[in-house]
């Protein structure tokens, strides 16, 4: 879904867990997620730690949509 | 209108098409389409082939493999019993590529396009950001139904008074993985609270008042592909200037 919004002309990056299916299918802009059922979470810490960690994965989206690209990437 | 003959007068009908008409996709599931060539000289191999098939389903004669009939593949898996298990299959397939030899696949990998990335948010303390997920997060109860695999659709939802999604007003409705953490706080799937915070501290301009969400369980890629087509445009319209996708 997020390269047919990019196809569009809006940029649009990816938090996900596997991240070699999102660069097969063409994703652009790849951020590495938590897990598969909790990609922007993490239930073994407390909340107040789980929603640092989901601002540092949000920080790390923000960046990848200000950057200019020229071929896929994965903002680690 | 095949499609429409069977259905509503419950006649079967055949077709060709070459395979890049936009019709396949619509109709190659519940219509036999012969494949055709580019242009009308086509014809002398193809309409043979249209009737041989006719005939078969007149006669209500078992088909054959898209292969050996001649119409475009439909997606429709069915079980058949062959001589030899995968596993033998599968060594001497390997065996013909490490030869060197011809080899036929029994599933063909399907071949993925690439996108020229877009530009980038050009100034991000202005910028409005939506939030889209893959990984169902819905109102409590699921309203609208959102299927748990094989999305038919997505889904729409106000959250510009909302600063945190609570176990308490939504839930997954995705069915391709544990739905017990997403559950407990579905701010794991779309982060919501952590968004405001951000946004409150500029990292961001806005956050777009509203939120798509699908279900990518099982959802055939031609879907998911028409979905992120319509959510770009209709988010490109509403003046959104980047989009965060979480999946599963």
């Amino acid at each position: 879904m997020v390269k047919e919004i990019e196809r569009v002309g809006l940029p649009a990056v990816q938090i996900c867990t596997i991240i070699p299916i999102a660069l097969t299918v063409g994703a652009n802009r790849i951020v590495p997620g938590v897990a598969i059922p909790h990609p922007t979470g993490d239930p073994k810490v407390s909340l107040k730690e789980e929603i640092e960690v989901r601002r540092k994965l949000l920080g790390q989206a923000l960046r990848a949509l200000a950057a200019s690209i020229d071929q896929q990437k994965v903002f680690k | 209108m095949c499609k429409a003959v069977q259905e509503k007068l419950g006649i079967p009908a055949l077709t060709a098409m070459h395979p890049l008409n936009p019709g396949v996709e619509l109709a190659r599931k519940k219509v036999y389409i012969v494949e055709a060539g580019d242009s009308a000289r086509d014809m002398k191999r193809t309409v043979p082939r249209m009737v041989a098939l006719a005939n078969k389903i007149l006669e209500k004669v078992p088909i054959g493999t898209p292969q050996e009939e001649g119409y475009l593949p439909r997606g429709i898996r069915i079980n058949v019993r062959t001589e030899n298990r995968g596993s033998r299959r599968a060594v001497d397939m390997l065996l013909k590529k490490l030869r060197g030899e011809p080899f036929v696949t029994e599933l063909p990998i399907p071949q993925f396009d690439r996108v020229v990335p877009a530009p980038a948010v050009s100034v991000l303390s202005k910028a409005v950001i939506a939030l889209v997920t893959e990984g169902g997060i819905v109102p409590k109860g699921n309203p609208d139904r959102l299927e748990a695999h094989n999305a038919s659709k997505y889904c729409r939802y106000f959250i510009g008074n909302l600063k945190d999604l609570t176990g308490e007003e939504y839930q997954t409705a995705h069915g391709g993985d544990d739905p017990v953490y997403a559950n407990e706080d579905p701010d794991r799937v779309l982060p919501l609270d952590a968004a405001r915070l951000l946004e409150e501290e500029g990292a961001f301009g806005k956050l777009y008042d509203h939120y798509y969400v699908t279900v990518g369980n099982v959802t055939a890629v031609s879907s998911a592909a028409r979905y992120g087509h319509e959510i770009g445009n209709l988010l490109l319209k509403e003046g959104v200037q980047g989009v965060i996708l979480t999946s599963t």
